[in-house]
């Protein structure tokens, strides 16, 4: 069990980051830490994805001098899709960011729990 | 080759574009450039659904010409083209049917803003009912979350922001689990495109160690997707988040967007992992469950809200849990009942909430459903046609809830033993439960009240969507073997 760990440490660290992201994500009740839950939840799936896409002593694959056999080069998917995950993720963050500034200007704090008894007293409720 | 093969690219694509525009246009110009544009791609998409019946075969549209194993591709069988075409007609209706509260929701400067949200929320639906590969659905997964986000959050009150972020967190949790879910099935298969994935999973599923682990994939998977659809437990965002958007956001959202994610889910479970394989895993029968318990704790919630849009609200939550049951009975049967109640619930619920603001607003604002009453008398379009969708809903004969409950009997039936009894005492308890809050709404709303104000005038712009929208209710309850028929052939398209 152990050495399966150890031999690939990179898709266990992965996974606990996720772990770790995600029980922040849905417990902390801080709105900033929510969101440094959520970005430490994707850098656990994008390290994921970084290790499947590196084998050590390969090279990106980039022609050079002609072609060498397959087994010379790296999967460059992997990294394309960390690359368009990291773009998705920095856009969700700043949407969630701007609402937070939302949030904060109305009620003055970023903690949920008390944004929602608060929300409960004001009755916008026509 | 033909004009048609290039459709559903095109439906992307212009909407994406339009997203960009409605930003330089004004508010009024957007709005009817918007409704323009939605009628072109219904057409389209009414093409693309014509050509793939009259040929029988479905067909892929490969970008750039990159062959099969490496390309992104777009894909139109039977049920993309009809699901495209659904999602158009109740994006055009709901969009036209509530402009008029868009106006005064929204401050003026940044109406053009809502219709270039509306647009790229087009273009997503778009891209993840055609597409073909699973990452690409991913990425408009994501687009469509902050989109729908977007629709929420334009109307400006300290409740509409509160729900957009615990809509937006729970959804961020699904996009997680959902994107993780998609990495270890590339993880295992080597390939993002469906076709490949399939074929590489048939034959990795022999191996019992390895259909474990699909399994954990197939559960993280489902997990993802259906917090974003709102399956029971999951469910509890619904009423905020729809109870406070502007009418024709609560409309797309129920209506659509969360149907958006289940065909999502039904398309991978179908065409990456393959049926057969899917049908070894013990994932259907938590889903049976699930849904069944969505469906009890939707209509119990609604029965006890007292305010018309979170007891619509809630009854979302219960038909969410009707397609998931459907899913989860399985058999061609089963996946055909939960398909036809995408369709019947999509036309119904948009329907639902556009009327109830107007009942609102003759009856001085409130939402609450005491002070509803004699709004139906006062603006008597819109307590016909909330009356008809609420019939509907409860499952009376000639309208569509009625076929589709008929759908999920003969389902059950199929499978038999215990399955058969626990889904007709959901059906039976929730259609008792269904009628028990709706009929009291109609009644409530048809009932004389003292307060006198002015009758509501007859709009156009009203009428004729709603008019629509009824029109394929009773089309999907009196023609429901044409529908089903169209679904079947749809399923054996999908392999």
């Amino acid at each position: 069990m152990l050495e399966h760990l150890l031999v690939n440490n990179e898709e266990a660290a992965a996974v606990i980051l996720f772990g770790i992201g995600f029980t922040m994500l849905l417990f902390q009740q801080n709105l900033i830490k929510k969101l440094i839950g959520m970005n430490i939840m994707d850098s656990g799936i994008f390290l994921f994805l970084a290790s499947l896409g590196y084998i050590e002593g390969r090279k990106a694959p980039i022609i050079e001098g002609g072609v060498k056999q397959t087994s010379a080069y790296i999967n460059p998917v992997p990294a394309g899709l960390v690359l368009t995950g990291i773009v998705v993720s920095v856009s969700v963050t700043a949407v969630m960011l701007s609402l937070s500034i939302r949030l904060y200007k109305r009620y003055h704090t970023l903690d949920l729990d008390e944004i929602y008894i608060l929300s409960r007293h004001q009755m916008e409720d026509r | 080759m033909v004009i048609v093969t290039s459709f559903p690219l095109f439906t992307i694509l212009l909407s994406l574009f339009s997203g960009v525009l409605c930003l330089l246009l004004k508010g009024r110009t957007a709005k009817r450039y918007t409704f323009a544009l939605e009628l072109v791609l219904t057409g389209m998409a009414a093409a693309v659904l014509a050509y793939v019946v009259q040929t029988g075969r479905e067909f892929t549209y490969t970008m750039g010409e990159f062959p099969a194993p490496w390309g992104n591709e777009i894909r139109a069988g039977v049920l993309e083209a009809l699901m495209a075409l659904l999602f158009l007609t109740v994006m055009i209706c709901s969009v036209t049917a509530g402009h008029r509260f868009v106006n005064t929701d929204i401050d003026e400067s940044k109406v053009n803003l809502y219709y270039a949200l509306l647009n790229l929320m087009t273009a997503a639906l778009m891209s993840v009912v055609w597409t073909n590969d699973i990452f690409t659905g991913y990425v408009f997964v994501e687009i469509l979350t902050l989109t729908s986000c977007g629709i929420l959050i334009v109307r400006e009150l300290g409740r509409t922001t509160l729900a957009a972020v615990r809509y937006m967190i729970l959804n961020l949790l699904g996009s997680g689990l959902f994107l993780l879910g998609v990495v270890l099935l590339y993880s295992m298969t080597g390939h993002l495109l469906m076709e490949p994935m399939q074929h590489t999973i048939t034959e990795l599923a022999g191996d019992p160690q390895i259909l474990r682990n699909l399994t954990i994939v197939v559960g993280i998977l489902t997990v993802g997707l259906s917090i974003k659809s709102g399956l029971f437990p999951f469910h509890y965002w619904m009423p905020d988040t729809y109870g406070w958007a502007t009418p024709t956001s609560a409309a797309i959202l129920s209506a659509i967007v969360s149907k958006a994610y289940i065909f999502l889910l039904f398309k991978i479970y179908y065409r990456v992992i393959g049926i057969k394989t899917f049908e070894m895993m013990p994932v259907r029968n938590i889903l049976l469950l699930l849904g069944i318990c969505g469906i009890i704790a939707g209509s119990a919630g609604a029965i006890l809200s007292n305010n018309i849009n979170r007891m619509v609200a809630l009854s979302s939550a219960a038909q969410i849990g009707y397609i998931y049951a459907g899913l989860g009975l399985g058999g061609a049967a089963g996946y055909t009942a939960a398909l036809f109640h995408i369709l019947v619930h999509a036309v119904t619920k948009s329907q639902l909430f556009l009327t109830t603001p107007r009942l609102a607003e003759v009856a001085g604002g409130s939402l609450l459903i005491r002070e509803l009453q004699g709004s139906g008398l006062r603006d008597r379009d819109a307590g016909a046609f909330f009356s008809v969708s609420a019939l509907s809903m409860i499952g009376i004969p000639v309208f569509a809830g009625f076929s589709s409950k008929l759908q999920f009997g003969l389902a059950a039936v199929t499978v038999g033993n215990r399955k058969l009894i626990l889904v007709m005492l959901a059906l039976a308890v929730s259609s008792l439960l269904n009628a028990m809050y709706f009929i009291r709404t109609v009644i409530r709303i048809y009932t004389d009240s003292p307060l006198k104000t002015e009758r509501a005038g007859h709009r156009a712009d009203f009428i004729l969507p709603l008019m629509v929208l009824t029109a394929c209710n009773l089309f999907l309850g009196l023609f429901s073997r044409v529908a089903a028929d169209l679904i079947r052939t749809g399923l054996l398209m999908f392999g």
